[in-house]
Formats: structure tokens, C-alpha cells, sequence
């Protein structure tokens, strides 16, 4: 967390000098009363954007295995379908998705029969998941290959089906390995979903864009945005070395 | 034979364009020890490795207790309950400790309570002569030791036949002959068994039969005197007189 004091500092001393015409510090000022009811509107959006993330993560994790494990087939036809979704997915910019799923997506629901609203949280969930989760497709696949091929040759000579042999024999040794980026990727979905403000989610970034358009200070609302998302990032971070110190001490598996 | 447990009748297999088994037959009566060696990629790993169906033979026949394998599921499900595998690299699960190696199978495999199948497995730590390593993780065990603690995983299975993949050849030589005593004491106790090894002396001592392979194919088999004796091939004589020099 040191490292956040710099950048802060740096940020009020600045602030400091909110004489001069270019700097107006008053607009995101905590100490006068308009400047702590801009904050507090600012600060507010973090609610939506943490639940959005989180959701979204959850989500990605879920649907990342499910698309890793066909990519791990030794039948060419499962693999294919691991790639097809791989490839196809990740080629998408996110603010098209996010247009095709909020306003197309409801439309081919309709045509199928299914009264299925979308709102802009939901929205906003299922772009970033079903984006992440090519991503965290890949973090499977390389974790569980870096599982040596005898362990999954035991545990189908000790009987254990497919899943069986997932689950407790590959899966808990791979974990380590998929953890830590699994927790990067989180990161990336906490940045992405600055986008959800272009389908009217109330969260960080839309918040900021609509205080600007009161108050005309894009600047100072603007920093204190990226602020934001600073503090969230190296809350994150701090979480994610502190799983790596804890999978790292524990030396039991190779 | 009517009490052949295992039957393998013109197997054949191909790696790719690379042809591993040619038209192999080998009988495997219950209580039988056979004994499999030969140079280097003459297939005696891809022979073990069909019978309990890790890898699939595309030709000919592998009966079970006169059962023939197929693909269907509850085929190889019959294999994994029948015939048990030691692997030369052990292949312990580094995230579980001893127990729980053992009895990782027979609770999820063979439904068996937890209380049942920690007795079973302190039953064979002790028949593998490591009793009170139960609750240590595999790295902690000297390399014989993991390799005694992966036969009694598989004979926590109550296997009808073991096949072995050279058990020995990862150990250091110091610790060999703790893991061949054990598979002497599971051949005194009727143990069907099949051994890929190069150890003459474990060879002469339990072996029924000892086949001789190269390039895919059955060079020789018979007892072990004779083959160590009196080979009738060339490359067999050779091969052995070569492993009998170290
Ligand atoms: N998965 C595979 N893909 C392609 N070729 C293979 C594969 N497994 C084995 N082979 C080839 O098949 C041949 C027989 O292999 P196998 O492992 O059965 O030999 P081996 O007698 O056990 O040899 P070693 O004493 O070295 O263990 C070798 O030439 C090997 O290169
Ligand atoms: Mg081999």
C-alpha cells in the first residue's frame, strides 16, 4: 500500500495550489460541502462496479473450466470446439459485445419466444464473463497440462472416472498454478467494466461522466476516477501476491 | 485354458504410422507370474499399457477372465476394477498423504466408508513393510518407499492381476531390492502378476514365464532357466548376456 501514498501525495500537493485557473481542486474538495457531496456521488459507483467485477469473475471462473476441459480431449473434435469458442471470443472487442449483448441480445430472445429483459447490470455481467472466460480458458488448459500425464494415468488405474480424477487428483495440484493468474484476470475485469457506463450502469466511471457534464471540471473528476480504480487494483493485487506467498509456502506438491 | 485371467490373441497397435505391436498373443493363467523384457521401445510398456486399456490395441483380442475388452465405458470400468498398474515413476499423488493415497480409490472408486478403507489401507502399509508412514506426503518417502506405497495403493484395489512398468528402474540401487522383496512376498502369496523388469535375479527367482520381446513381437518365451541357459535365438542370448553383465 506504500506505493499508493506517492501518487495521493502528489495529488494533494496539487491540490494545494487550487489558485490557479486550470486546477480546480473545490470541485472534488472533501473539506467544503459541495465538494464532499461530489465525492460521495464519485465514490458511490463503487458499489456497482465491485458487484459487477466480482459476478462477472465468478461467472468467468465457471464458464472457463467448462470450455477448458473439452480443449484438453484427446478426441480432435472436442478440442476443436475449445478453439472455435477460444479464438471466436477473443477476437471480440468488449464495447461491441456489450452492444450486441444488451441491445441484440433481447431481440433474438424475443424472436425465440422468451421474454427475457436485459438491464444494464446483467448486461454488463454477461459481456465481461463471457469475454474473461476465453481468457481464463487458456489459464485452465496450461495449469492442467503442467499436471505430469502419470498422475491422471494413476488415478484412472485406481478407478476414478473422468471427473472423479479431476477433481481430486488433477485439479487440486493445478490450482497453483491457476490461481494467481486467474486473480490477474480479475484485475482485467475490474478495468473492463468502466464500459458498462455506455449502457447506463451506475458505477464509477458513469458517475464521473455525469458529474462533468454538471460541472464541467473533467480534469480533477477525471483523476480522481483513475484514483479509483487505482485503489482498487492494488487492493486486488495485494490479495493476489498474498495467495501466491501462501501456495508458494506450501511445498507439499512439485 | 479356462483359467486364463488374462488372454491376449494377434494384438496389434500402431503409435501413428509407427507399428508398437505385432499380432502379440500372450496367456496369463491365475496365480502365473510372467516376466516381460527386451531392449529398449521393443513395446513391453505398450503391452502393459493395453491391458489395462491406457493405451487402445486397434487389431486383434485382450480378453479379461474370458471377458473381451471394448471401448464401451463399463468395459474399461471392469479393467480398472480387475487389474492393477505400478508405474516406474510411481506416480503418487504429491497432494495427498499416504493414506490418503490408499484410500482415494476404494472410497470414490469402490464406495467403500472411509473407516473401512483406512483399514484396508493400513492393512497393505503393512504387508509393504511402512506401516507408520501413513500420514506423511509422498515427497517426504525415500524413493523406495513411494514405490511400496504405490503397490499397496494398488492392492487396495483387491486386484485379480498387477501389472508392474519397471518398478525398479527409477529407484537408486540401494533401495531396489527393498521394493523386489515385496513383489517376491506378493508372488509367494499367489499374487497374478505381470513384470516388466530387467532384474534377472527377481526373473529367475518368481517367473512362471519370461517373454523375450523385440521390435513388437515375441522373440522367445518360456521358463527363465531356459531362456538364461539355453536361448534359441541369437538376440535373445545376446540381450540377456548383456543385462547379466551388470
Ligand atoms: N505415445 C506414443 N506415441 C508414439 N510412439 C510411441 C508412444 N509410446 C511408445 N511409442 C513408441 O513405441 C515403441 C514401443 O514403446 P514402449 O514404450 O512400449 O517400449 P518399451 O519396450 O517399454 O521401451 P523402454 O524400455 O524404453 O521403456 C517405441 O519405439 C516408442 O518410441
Ligand atoms: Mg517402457
Amino acid at each position: 500500500m506504500k506505493r499508493a501514498f506517492f501518487p495521493l501525495t502528489v495529488l494533494v500537493l496539487i491540490a494545494g495550489c487550487s489558485s490557479s485557473q486550470s486546477w480546480g481542486w473545490y470541485v472534488i474538495d472533501p473539506t467544503t460541502e459541495s465538494g464532499w457531496t461530489n465525492v460521495k456521488f464519485l465514490v458511490s459507483g463503487m458499489g456497482a462496479t465491485i458487484q459487477i467485477s466480482l459476478i462477472a469473475a465468478v461467472l468467468s471462473i465457471v464458464i472457463g473450466l467448462i470450455v477448458a476441459l473439452p480443449g484438453l480431449s484427446e478426441k480432435r473434435g472436442w478440442r476443436l470446439v475449445n478453439r472455435v469458442y477460444v479464438e471466436f471470443i477473443r477476437s471480440i472487442p468488449l464495447l461491441p459485445m456489450l452492444f450486441w449483448v444488451f441491445y441484440g441480445m433481447p431481440i433474438v430472445f424475443r424472436s425465440m419466444g422468451l421474454n427475457i429483459p436485459i438491464d444494464p447490470f446483467w448486461g454488463a455481467i454477461i459481456t465481461l464473463a463471457v469475454s474473461d472466460s476465453a481468457f481464463t480458458a487458456e489459464i485452465y488448459r496450461a495449469g492442467i497440462q503442467s499436471i505430469a500425464r502419470g498422475q491422471s494415468e494413476a488415478a484412472q488405474t485406481i478407478g476414478l472416472n473422468y471427473f472423479q480424477s479431476m477433481r481430486y487428483v488433477i485439479l487440486p495440484q493445478a490450482i497453483r498454478r491457476i490461481l494467481p493468474p486467474l486473480a490477474n484476470q480479475f484485475i482485467y475485469i475490474v478495468k473492463m467494466s468502466a464500459f458498462a457506463s455506455v449502457i447506463g450502469m451506475q458505477e464509477l466511471t458513469r458517475r464521473a461522466n455525469e458529474l462533468v457534464v454538471t460541472e464541467y471540471r473533467p480534469l480533477e473528476i477525471y483523476t480522481l476516477l483513475i484514483f479509483e480504480y487505482l485503489l482498487l487494483v492494488l487492493i486486488i493485487s495485494a490479495g493476489v501476491r498474498w495467495l501466491e506467498r501462501r501456495m508458494g509456502s506450501d511445498e507439499r506438491g512439485q | 485354458m479356462p483359467d486364463a485371467v488374462v488372454e491376449l490373441v494377434g494384438v496389434n497397435k500402431w503409435y501413428g504410422a509407427f507399428h508398437a505391436l505385432k499380432d502379440f498373443n500372450l496367456e496369463i493363467s491365475s496365480g502365473e507370474r510372467v516376466v516381460i523384457c527386451g531392449p529398449s521401445g521393443s513395446g513391453k510398456s505398450t503391452v502393459v499399457r493395453c491391458i489395462n486399456q491406457l493405451e487402445r490395441h486397434q487389431k486383434g483380442t485382450i480378453r479379461i477372465d474370458g471377458v473381451e475388452l471394448t471401448e464401451d465405458p463399463k468395459s474399461v470400468a471392469r479393467i480398472r476394477s480387475e487389474v492393477g498398474m505400478v508405474f516406474q515413476q510411481f506416480n503418487l499423488f504429491p497432494h495427498l498423504t499416504v493414506l490418503e493415497n490408499l484410500t482415494l480409490g476404494p472410497i470414490k472408486a469402490r464406495g467403500l466408508s472411509r473407516k473401512d478403507a483406512e483399514a484396508r489401507a493400513r492393512h497393505y502399509l503393512e504387508r509393504v513393510h511402512i506401516p507408520d508412514q501413513a500420514d506423511k506426503h509422498p515427497i517426504q518417502l525415500s524413493g523406495g518407499q513411494q514405490q511400496r506405497v504405490a503397490i499397496a495403493r494398488s492392492l487396495c484395489m483387491e486386484p485379480r492381476v498387477l501389472l508392474f512398468d519397471e518398478p525398479t528402474s527409477a529407484l537408486d540401487p540401494e533401495m531396489i531390492s527393498e521394493v523386489l522383496d515385496v513383489m517376491v512376498e506378493l508372488a509367494e502369496d499367489g499374487m497374478t502378476m505381470v513384470v516388466v523388469t530387467h532384474e534377472m535375479g527377481f526373473a529367475r527367482k518368481v517367473a512362471d514365464n519370461m517373454v523375450f520381446m523385440d521390435a513388437g513381437e515375441t522373440v522367445e518365451q518360456g521358463k527363465p532357466e531356459h531362456l538364461f541357459t539355453n536361448p534359441r535365438s541369437e538376440r535373445c542370448r545376446k540381450f540377456l548376456s548383456q543385462i547379466l553383465q551388470h
